[in-house]
C-alpha cells in the first residue's frame, strides 16, 4: 500500500492550520494519522495537500475545572486512559479509552481525529453521546462554535465539520458522586472496533435510578440514544428485574437502519444492543444477576 | 557424564537478532542499481482480457518497463505443479506467471511495472487500462462440480482437478452391518496464512555470466532453485537462491509463486536488480490459502462404541490453479490419516479436488492433517453423543494399545511407536477431568437463564484466565473438549515420495566442518525460519562430539554454500535433517578415533571416547581432545597413512519410514448464552514428539501451533462473495488470534522415541495446530449440548452460537 503523491504542510497553531485549509481546497487534516494514512495507502483518499496538525500545542492536554473536563482534540487515547485526573473525574472516559484498538493505536490515535473520522464502529461517539459532551470547533477568523456529538456526527464517515474547520477540544462533564458510567463493547476480534457498544450514565438515589443517559453505537450509522430505555429505567429501583425489563426492547430504539456484515448481521446487532446495554447497566450499578 | 546438552532447554540463539531488529529479511536487501516491480492484479475473479493498453504507464515518470502476459509468454514457462498424485487424474492445467487471455481469481497477475521507485511503480499501475469481459465466477468448493457452474479450465471438465481414493478394509460391508451409523457434513473453512513477513524477492541477473541470484523468502531454497530453472530456463547450476531471514512461513512459503518468476523475468529483461515485495493486501489476495474442504462423513460402530468403519466424500477447493504441492495436501497428507490413533478396520477416503475462482490453496500448518484429525475427532464425539457415552470412553475403546516398534493400520501405513492411552491418561489427570465434568453437571443443573456481568468481550478484562475457573450460576455454559490424535510427519523414504507423486526427493544432507581452532560449521539443506534448528542442530553436534555448543554455528538458506536439501515443512527438519547432522557427527567421531589412535600411538580399538576426549583405554591421561584432533587434522602434519587431511563429514539421510507424533489435548470453554460469546478458559496439551532436543523449543512450537489452531476454531476464515471478491481482504476483517483472548497454555509431554531415526525424534511443528482446532470446537459443541446443538460452522463467531441457541427452541 503506497500513497499517491501529496503536498505535506505542518501547522504550528490552529490559525495556521485553518489558513492552510483555506488556501488549499480539498486538503486533509492529519492528527495521529490512524485514519488518514490507511485511506491514503489504499488510495481511497487522494488529497493534494495534507495539513499535519500533530504539533499544535494549544490542542493538547487535559484540564479538569469546575465540573468540566476539557480534552484537547490532539490528546491521544493513551493519555486519556492513563490520566489520573480523568480516572477520578470520569472513569467512563478512561475505561472507554483503554478499550480502543491496541496499545500502538492508543499511543498515536487522538480523540479529535477519531471523532472527525466518524467511523460508525468507533467508541468515542457513543461514549460522548451518553456523557452529553460538547465539541468545540474553530473556523476561519477564530470563529468558534460548540456542537453536541449527535449534531457533529451525522452519518458514517460524515460530520458537520466544514472544509476549513477543525475540531479543537472536547468538553465532558465530571461525573457527580451519585452518577455511575459504564461502556460495554462487543469488540470485533480483528479490529477491536465496536460491533455493538453501549454506554450508560446512571444517576442513582438510594438504589433508584433518577436519571439515565444511554447511547448505542457500532450497530448503527451514528450513535443513538436509547430514550425509551432511559425513560423505562428512570424512577425505578435498580434491580435485576427492572434493568432486564427496561432493556428488553432496546433494539427498537435503534431506528430502521442497522448495520450488518458477514461477521454480525443486523438482526444480531439489534438483539445485542439490548444485551450490551443490560451488561453495562449491571456492571455500572453493581446489580447482581439474579 | 555431565548434564547432556541434548535435552536441555537452552535459549534460542536466533532470538537476539530477531528481537533487536538486526535480522536481514529479503526486503532489507538493497543492491546497487536496483529498481522496483509492482504487479497489476485482476480486480475480477473471472474475466476475459479483451485488451491491455500500457502506453500511458510506459511513458510515466520513472518507469523503465511495463510487461504483460504477451511479453512473458514463450519466455517464462508455466508455473509447475510439483505434486501430481498418481492414479487420480490430476489436471495440471496451464498456470502462466502473467495471465494472457483469462484471469481466474482476484489477484491473478495481469501486468508488471518496473520503475525507479516503488511509489512510481504503484502510480503507473493506475495508468494501465485493461478491458475485461467479466465472466460468472464459481467460489464454492462443494458446488464447483455441479452442472451449470462456471468452468475455469478447458482441460478440466466440471472443474475437477483430480479424484483420489484411498481404502482400507471393506467399508461397504462394515456400514451395511453396522449397529450405529452417524453422519455429518464438516466444513473446513478457508484460511489465510499470516506470516509476519509477506512475500518478497530481490533478483539480480548478470547477463555477462548468465547467472541468476534470487533473495527469496522461501522455506525451501533448493526447491526454489530447481523450479526457477524450469520456469526461467536458466540452468540450475547458474542459479543461486538465498533465503535470508524468513519471517514465518507456515506452509505459504513452500510454493514457487509466479511473482518471483515475474521479478526474475524483469531482471533478465533489464539487466538490473529488481525488488518486489507484496503488500499485506496482496498477500491476502495472492499468497496461497489453506484448508477449504467440504466433507461428507460417516462413521459406523457397534452399540458398545467400537468403531468399525469411517468414510468420507471430500470436495477440496484448489483455487484457480494447482499450486506447487496443492494436490498432495487433501490426499496423501489427509486421507491416509483417517485412522488417527484408533484401530479402525475399514476406511475409505474419496477426495475430489476442484477448481474455483479463488486464490490457489496449498499447505498451511498441518496441511491436510488438521482437516483429518478434525474429521475423525468430530465423528468420535458425535458417536459418543449418539451412544450417550462419555467421549473419553469411546476413545479408550478404540485407541491402539501401546506399541514400541510398528503398528499396521488398515490404510497400509505402519505407525512407528505410540502410547496413546498414556497421553490421554496424563492430560485427563492433569486437568482433573472427572471434577470438570462434575462442575459442568452442577452448572447445568443450576443454569437460570440470567445474564452475567461481563462486558467488553473483545478485551477480556473480566474473563478470568485462572485455572480454577468456577462455574457461576449464570447462563455461562461450560464445555469440555478432549482429543486424542496422531499425525504423520518426517515423510520418507524418497521412494515413497516418488510413489505418491511428490516431484522431488525427501532425503536431507548435512556437512560438518571442523576448523583448526576447534570451531565448527554445520551446513544443512533444510531452511529453518523460526523453528530454532540453528540452536537444536548445534545441540546435536555438541552432544555427539563434546564441543561447546557455542562453538557450533549452523549455516542454512543459501544454495551456493549449503548441500542439497528439500526444505523445512511438514515437521520434517529435525527428523530428517537432524538425523543427517547426527550421522555426520558420528562420521567425524570415527575419523577422530583413527587420528587419535595414530597420535597416541595406540590401536584404534583401544581408543575410547567420552565428553569430547579420546583416550587410551586404561590410561585416561593419554588423551586428545576433539579440538586437538581438529587442529592436527587441519594442519595435517602427522596423519596416518591413507587418511585424508581435514576434519569434515558429509551425510545423506533418507528415513526408512514416517514418524507419527501423537498426544491428547483438553480444552475448557465457557459460552455466554446471552450473546454467544466464547471464552477459552483452559487449554492443556500432552504431546509426544519422541526424544526432545530442546524442551523449551518444543514448548514454543506447541504454543504457537495451538494458538494457530484456535484461530481456525474461533476467529479465522477467508470469505469470498458470490462474485469472488475477497471480503476478508485485510486484518480489519480477518481476525487472527490475540494474546489477550487466550489462556495460559498448559503444556506437558510424554516421550516415546521413534525407532525410525537415529535420534528417536518425531517432529513437533504442527501437532498443536492439528489437535487444537477440533479440541476447542468439541468443547464448544459440548457446552451447547443442553440445547441439542451438534454442529456449527467455523469460525465459531458469537452470532453463529447465538443464532443456534435461538433456533434450538430451548430456554
Amino acid at each position: 500500500m503506497f500513497a499517491p503523491e501529496f503536498e505535506y504542510h505542518r501547522a504550528n497553531t490552529v490559525a495556521e492550520a485553518i489558513d492552510l485549509l483555506s488556501a488549499n481546497p480539498g486538503a486533509k487534516v492529519m492528527a495521529g494519522g490512524h485514519s488518514l494514512i490507511p485511506l491514503l495507502k489504499l488510495r481511497l483518499a487522494r488529497p493534494t495537500v495534507v495539513v499535519d496538525i500533530s504539533g499544535v500545542a494549544e490542542m493538547k492536554g487535559i484540564n479538569v475545572n469546575d465540573g468540566n473536563i476539557r480534552i484537547g482534540a490532539l490528546t491521544t487515547h493513551w493519555e486519556i486512559e492513563s490520566s489520573s485526573q480523568v480516572a477520578q473525574a470520569n472513569s467512563l472516559l478512561a475505561e472507554a479509552a483503554g478499550g480502543i484498538g491496541d496499545t500502538q493505536v492508543r499511543n498515536r490515535g487522538t480523540i479529535g481525529g477519531n471523532l472527525s473520522h466518524a467511523d460508525p464502529a468507533s467508541d468515542w461517539g457513543t461514549v460522548l453521546t451518553a456523557l452529553n459532551a460538547t465539541l468545540e470547533v474553530r473556523g476561519p477568523g477564530g470563529a468558534t462554535r460548540t456542537v453536541s456529538p449527535t449534531d457533529f456526527i451525522v452519518g458514517p464517515l460524515t460530520t458537520t465539520l466544514g472544509e476549513t474547520e477543525i475540531l479543537t477540544s472536547i468538553n465532558v462533564p465530571v461525573l457527580a458522586d451519585n452518577q455511575v458510567g459504564e461502556y460495554a463493547k462487543m469488540a470485533h476480534p480483528a479490529s477491536g472496533y465496536a460491533v455493538v457498544g453501549a454506554a450508560v450514565v446512571v444517576t442513582v438515589d438510594h438504589h433508584t435510578c433518577t436519571g439515565a443517559s444511554i447511547a448505542v453505537g457500532g450497530a448503527v450509522p451514528v450513535p443513538v440514544r436509547l430514550t425509551s430505555v432511559e425513560d423505562a429505567l428512570t424512577g425505578k429501583e435498580l434491580t435485576h428485574e427492572n434493568i432486564a425489563a427496561a432493556t428488553a426492547q432496546a433494539g427498537s430504539d435503534l431506528g430502521g437502519e442497522i448495520l450488518g456484515d458477514f461477521f454480525a448481521s443486523a438482526e444480531y446487532r439489534r438483539a445485542m444492543a439490548g444485551v450490551e446495554t443490560r451488561h453495562a447497566l449491571f456492571h455500572a450499578t453493581g446489580v447482581a444477576h439474579h | 557424564m555431565t548434564t547432556r546438552i541434548f535435552g536441555s532447554g537452552i535459549r534460542r540463539r536466533e532470538d537476539p537478532r530477531l528481537i533487536t531488529g538486526q535480522a536481514t529479511y529479503t526486503d532489507d536487501v538493497n543492491l546497487a542499481g536496483m529498481v522496483y516491480a509492482a504487479i497489476l492484479r485482476s480486480p475480477h475473479a473471472h474475466a476475459r482480457i479483451r485488451s491491455i493498453n500500457t502506453d500511458a504507464a510506459k511513458s510515466a515518470s520513472g518507469v523503465l518497463a511495463v510487461y504483460t502476459g504477451a511479453d512473458t509468454q514463450g519466455v517464462l514457462n508455466d508455473i509447475p505443479c510439483a505434486w501430481v498424485v498418481p492414479e487420480s487424474d490430476v489436471k495440471a492445467v496451464p498456470y502462466p506467471a502473467i495471465a494472457t487471455d483469462t484471469v481466474r481469481y482476484t489477484g491473478d497477475a495481469v501486468a508488471v511495472v518496473v520503475a525507479e521507485s516503488r511509489y512510481r511503480a504503484e502510480d503507473a499501475l493506475e495508468l494501465i487500462n485493461v478491458d475485461y469481459e467479466i465472466l460468472p465466477a464459481n467460489v464454492h468448493a462443494e458446488a464447483a462440480m455441479n452442472e451449470g457452474t462456471p468452468q475455469l479450465h478447458e482441460d478440466a471438465p466440471n472443474n475437477q482437478a483430480f479424484h483420489w481414493v484411498a481404502t482400507g478394509g471393506d467399508t461397504d460391508s462394515a456400514f451395511a452391518s453396522a449397529e450405529v451409523v452417524v453422519t455429518d457434513t464438516i466444513i473446513q473453512q478457508r484460511l489465510i496464512p499470516n506470516a509476519m513477513e509477506p512475500r518478497s524477492a530481490v533478483v539480480s541477473y548478470l547477463p555477462s555470466m548468465g547467472e541468476l541470484t534470487i533473495w527469496n523468502t522461501t522455506q525451501n531454497p533448493h526447491i526454489a532453485r530447481f523450479v526457477t530453472s524450469l520456469v526461467t530456463g536458466v540452468p540450475e547450476h547458474k542459479i543461486r537462491v538465498i533465503a535470508p531471514e524468513v519471517g514465518g512461513g507456515f506452509g505459504a512459503k513452500i510454493p514457487v509463486y509466479p511473482w518471483e518468476m515475474i521479478t526474475a523475468f524483469c531482471s533478465m529483461q533489464l539487466g538490473r536488480p529488481v525488488k518486489w515485495t507484496e503488500t499485506r493486501s496482496e498477500n491476502y489476495q495472492s499468497s496461497i490459502h489453506g484448508r477449504d474442504h467440504v466433507q461428507a462423513v460417516e462413521i459406523a460402530a457397534t452399540r458398545e462404541g467400537k468403531i468399525i468403519g469411517l468414510r468420507s466424500v471430500v470436495h477440496a477447493g484448489m483455487g484457480a490453479y494447482l499450486s506447487t504441492a496443492g494436490p498432495g495436501i487433501p490426499t496423501i497428507l489427509h486421507g491416509l490419516m483417517y485412522s488417527g490413533p484408533y484401530d479402525i478396520p475399514n476406511i475409505k477416503a474419496d477426495v475430489y479436488g476442484v477448481f474455483t475462482n479463488t486464490t490457489p490453496v496449498d499447505a498451511y500448518r498441518g496441511a491436510g492433517r488438521p482437516e483429518a484429525t478434525f474429521l475423525v475427532e468430530r465423528m468420535v464425539d458425535l458417536l459418543a453423543n449418539e451412544l450417550n457415552m462419555d467421549p473419553v470412553e469411546v476413545r479408550r475403546i478404540n485407541l491402539i494399545p501401546k506399541f514400541e516398534d510398528g503398528f499396521d493400520i488398515s490404510l497400509g501405513l505402519t505407525y512407528d511407536s505410540g502410547d496413546y492411552q498414556g497421553a490421554l491418561d496424563k492430560v485427563l489427570e492433569h486437568v482433573g477431568y472427572d471434577e470438570l465434568r462434575r462442575q459442568q453437571a452442577e452448572s447445568r443443573g443450576q443454569a437460570t437463564g440470567n445474564g452475567r456481568h461481563g462486558h467488553d468481550h473483545g478485551h477480556g478484562h473480566d474473563h478470568g484466565h485462572d485455572h480454577d475457573h468456577q462455574p457461576s450460576a449464570t447462563q455461562e455454559l461450560i464445555g469440555i473438549g478432549v482429543t486424542t490424535y496422531c499425525e504423520i510427519c518426517g515423510i520418507g523414504p524418497s521412494q515413497v515420495a516418488g510413489a505418491v507423486g511428490f516431484g522431488g526427493g525427501l532425503w536431507e544432507s548435512a556437512i560438518i566442518r571442523f576448523y583448526a581452532t576447534g570451531k565448527v560449521n554445520v551446513f544443512v539443506g533444510t531452511s529453518p525460519h523460526g523453528q530454532g534448528e540453528e540452536t537444536t542442530f548445534a545441540q546435536i553436534v555438541s552432544d555427539e562430539l563434546g564441543v561447546p555448543v557455542d562453538d557450533v554455528e549452523v549455516i542454512h538458506g543459501d544454495t551456493d554454500n549449503t548441500p542439497m536439501g528439500w526444505g523445512t515443512y511438514g515437521s520434517r527438519t529435525t527428523v530428517i535433517s537432524g538425523a543427517a547432522v547426527a550421522l555426520s557427527s558420528r562420521k567425524i567421531k570415527d575419523k577422530a578415533i583413527g587420528l587419535a589412535a595414530h597420535l597416541l600411538e595406540a590401536a584404534e580399538e583401544d581408543i575410547e571416547y567420552e565428553d569430547g576426549k579420546f583416550f587410551v583405554r586404561g590410561s585416561p591421561d593419554r588423551s586428545q581432545t576433539i579440538q586437538d584432533i581438529a587442529l592436527m587434522a587441519n594442519v595435517a602434519w602427522n596423519m596416518p597413512e591413507g587418511m585424508e587431511p581435514g576434519l569434515e563429514a558429509s551425510s545423506f539421510y533418507d528415513t526408512p519410514n514416517f514418524t507419527f507424533p501423537f498426544g491428547a489435548h483438553v480444552a475448557v470453554v465457557t459460552v455466554d448464552a446471552d450473546n454467544g460469546h466464547i471464552v477459552l478458559q483452559r487449554y492443556a496439551a500432552v504431546d509426544d514428539c519422541g526424544n526432545q532436543i530442546n524442551p523449551m523449543i518444543v514448548e514454543g512450537q506447541v504454543h504457537g501451533g495451538i494458538v494457530q489452531g484456535a484461530g481456525q476454531a474461533l476467529w479465522e476464515g477467508a470469505v469470498y462473495d458470490e462474485d469472488g471478491q475477497l471480503l476478508t481482504g485485510s486484518m480489519l476483517d480477518y481476525a487472527l488470534p490475540k494474546a489477550h483472548l487466550l489462556p495460559e497454555i498448559e503444556t506437558l509431554s510424554t516421550v516415546t522415541p521413534s525407532p525410525h531415526n537415529p535420534l528417536g525424534v518425531k517432529g513437533i511443528g504442527e501437532t498443536g495446530t492439528i489437535a487444537s482446532t477440533i479440541t476447542i470446537y468439541n468443547a464448544v459443541i459440548d457446552a451447547l449440548k443442553p440445547f441439542g446443538i451438534t454442529r456449527l460452522e467455523m469460525p465459531l463467531t458469537p452470532e453463529k452460537v447465538w443464532q443456534a441457541i435461538q433456533q434450538s427452541g430451548k430456554p
